[in-house]
């Protein structure tokens, strides 16, 4: 992966030594509490219920095990030790001291980490499909783009004090699992008909309050323009995008007023003046960057003999054959596989995890899998390029850590934010009911029978959880102080990206299982060969859910 | 006089700032080093026009750079108000004011900008900072520096670290 030269580390040490500045202005009274507020935020530092939250930029996902090991040292030396997997592959700590955050920068630093403009109104940690360069349906590898974006990003002088923060999403791959379609920016990296790279733009997406699917403002910008129409585009919302409502200062309200057209001629016209300027990428950094990316040292191997391995194994142990089928995905290496190690054993908040984990993750990452890991959007970890033949060997390493839960895809692999436990901007606890849920639907069988299954669960209208995409989206609602959850189905991420509908009145947080039971039996009693829950929800429609769940709500 | 920050020095502000209207065609400009709002120099143009080495016109955060253009060139200085220090469109005008509309003279950040800001400021092209009522100017001037190195291009370095690594 991309290693830091004396430049990068020059701008992050600097970075360092501004924050420890600001701070102790702040701590001596010097630098007023509304204009600390945007510094901080702008090095990922909130100040939540409990205490400050510290997100980490883990940029597009990836981690080594250096790195591994420091996010455990931190977790253990200045937190509670334990830290927690965004939605946007970050990693957040929830209990540091505010004094002690330039340390921590500092500490970060040295492993090639920084936590700069992850959270803020500004442009924020660039996100990517997490089997990039693994996966069989990758057309270009998008991390080089990642992290050209990343540098173009970081400190850009005329972007720091958007209308609002601004996310750039990139994949490479035929399926989308970056979720770029709601983003501020999605890109996917495409070959037009000469095998010439270059992006499909998408602007304008989003979840939040107002969820809006991206539209396609540009179908094949060569790789070299890329900078340059990221500024055009950033440039418009900067001097457009409204700042007389936080609500509605997201560049997807500016889109959808102006018209998606419109919006692309404006884009157009400042592209024309900054076309094929200094911003314009060379083909040395193009080259600089993708050598930031080697293959690892794959060994040539014999896939039938592994595949025939791996079936043995899995009648022998008919868990492993379960864990095979959920956690394990395909290679475009013969002999290689991808492993998601679950974060969602039930009882566990979604995404959390402890120092001995991270640290027990960096020695199987180093014994089984190149020294790598990544951080995924549904707050899981991948270790990418483990061998087929030493995947018997890898489970029963990662069974006793509690890493193999193999439920990957299900419905209990739920995308969870941290909501009102944590979080001073939700509207109710969401926590609890994923883990309500979660107990429900606790028979393995059961849920591989239920096939894959997105629930996300955000704990208000800011959607961290991503509600609106998932095939069950669960809203926590505050009415008269009382904490209530509306329910919505057919939402989807992905290549076929949609947002779910609303099923009706919201629920007390007792019914919550009880509701997902009932929408669950739907399925499995009107479900033909084959379908999918998003399948069948297709097809039916809501009606035949909204009508059994309210019959027995009533 | 109250002070501000010009070209890495601190010095007295020796101009006056004429607050807008609503009625720019009668707002008497008076002599001396005024700034005037774009509005009362948009319709005031013809009388003001052979004074305008000596003037100074200011643009509202909300007022794009495109509506002043090429009529920033001969005036002893541009200023960009910003209503909010959160408020960044300024960043995006002082760039084209610059690079697209080539002003070179003494481009000015007023209203409510904090020191943390200086160094982007300066990037996008700002050579003068008014930092507001008891600031701290030559402790301010560190945050000029804050950064030595850069990954993009901006008026104060043509080109993006990449043309330039080793």
């Amino acid at each position: 992966m991309y290693q830091y030269d004396e430049y990068d580390q020059k701008i992050v040490r600097e970075r360092v030594a501004q924050f420890r500045g600001q701070t102790e202005r702040y701590l001596a009274g010097e630098l007023k509490d509304e204009e600390f507020l945007p510094l901080r935020l702008q090095n990922g530092l909130y100040i939540q219920r409990l205490a400050p939250m510290l997100r980490v930029n883990v940029p597009y996902g990836m981690l080594n095990t250096t790195q591994l090991r420091k996010l455990a040292h931190i977790a253990r030396h200045y937190d509670k030790g334990y830290c927690h997997v965004s939605t946007r592959q970050n990693i957040q700590f929830n209990w540091p001291e505010l004094a002690e955050v330039p340390d921590i920068l500092a500490e970060l630093a040295d492993v090639e980490m920084h936590a700069t403009q992850s959270s803020g109104s500004c442009i924020r940690n660039v996100t990517s499909d997490q089997f990039a360069g693994i996966s069989s349906d990758e057309i270009v590898d998008p991390r080089p783009y990642c992290e050209i974006i990343r540098q173009w990003s970081t400190f850009h002088p005329e972007f720091a004090f958007l209308p609002r923060k601004f996310k750039i999403a990139v994949t490479g791959a035929a399926s989308d699992r970056a979720a770029v379609q709601v983003h501020d920016i999605g890109l996917e990296v495409v070959k037009n008909d000469a095998g010439e790279v270059g992006f499909k733009v998408l602007v304008g997406g989003g979840l939040g309050r107002t969820p809006v699917i991206g539209s396609v403002i540009n179908e094949f910008l060569p790789e070299k323009h890329i900078l340059s129409y990221l500024e055009a585009i950033v440039r418009i919302y900067n001097q457009l995008g409204r700042r007389d409502n936080k609500y509605k200062a997201r560049i997807k309200i500016l889109v959808k007023a102006m018209g998606a057209d419109k919006f692309a001629d404006k884009v157009n016209a400042e592209f024309a003046h900054l076309k094929d300027g200094p911003t314009t990428l060379t083909p040395e950094e193009i080259q600089r960057a993708s050598a930031a990316f080697p293959e690892p040292a794959y060994e040539t191997l014999d896939d039938a003999a592994a595949q025939a391995l791996l079936q043995q194994q899995s009648t022998e142990t008919p868990a492993f054959g379960k864990w095979l089928t959920r956690n394990v995905r395909d290679h475009r290496v013969a002999g290689y596989a991808a492993v998601t190690l679950s974060l969602k054993p039930t009882g566990v908040a979604p995404g959390d995890i402890t120092d001995r984990q991270l640290e027990a993750i960096a020695d199987l990452a180093d014994q089984f899998s190149f020294g790598e890991a990544r951080t995924t959007h549904e707050q899981n970890i991948v270790l990418g390029d483990i061998r087929k033949d030493q995947l018997f060997a890898f489970w029963q390493a990662a069974k006793p850590l509690g890493f193999a839960t193999p439920n990957i895809g299900t419905l209990t692999d739920l995308i969870c934010c941290p909501g009102g436990d944590f979080c001073s901007l939700a509207n109710a606890k969401s926590l609890p009911i994923a883990e309500s849920i979660q107990r429900q639907f606790d028979d393995l069988d059961y849920l591989y029978d239920l096939g894959d299954i997105d629930l996300n669960i955000s704990g208000c209208m800011n959607a961290c959880g991503h509600h609106h995409v998932g095939h069950i989206g669960v809203l926590g609602v505050d009415k008269k102080g009382e904490e209530f959850y509306q329910v919505q189905l057919g939402g989807n991420a992905g290549t076929e990206t949609s947002l779910g509908k609303v099923l009706g009145p919201a629920f007390g947080a007792e019914d919550m299982p009880a509701v997902i039971q009932t929408l669950i039996d739907v399925y499995v009693s009107k479900r033909v060969e084959g379908e999918q829950f998003i399948d069948t929800y297709n097809r039916i429609g809501l009606a035949p859910f909204k009508e059994q769940v309210y019959v027995k709500a009533d | 006089m109250s002070k501000l920050i010009k070209d890495n020095v601190i010095t007295d502000n020796s101009w006056e700032l004429l607050e807008a209207t609503d009625s720019p065609e009668t707002t008497t400009v008076p002599a001396g080093s005024v700034i005037v709002p774009l509005v009362v120099w948009n319709a005031q143009k013809e009388q003001l026009e052979s004074r305008k080495a000596s003037l100074g016109v200011w643009l509202n955060s909300d007022e794009l750079a495109e509506e002043l253009a090429g009529d920033a060139q001969g005036f002893g200085l541009v200023a960009v108000n910003f209503p909010g220090f959160m408020d960044g469109r300024g960043f995006s005008a002082a760039r084209l004011l610059r690079e697209r509309y080539g002003y070179e003279g003494e481009l000015r950040a007023i209203g409510h900008i904090i020191r943390d800001q200086l160094f982007f400021l300066k990037r996008c092209g700002f050579n003068s900072f008014e930092l507001g009522e008891g600031v701290d100017l030559d402790a301010a001037m560190a945050s000029l520096n804050d950064f030595s190195e850069t990954y993009q291009a901006a008026v104060d370095q043509k080109l993006p670290l990449f043309r330039r690594r080793a």
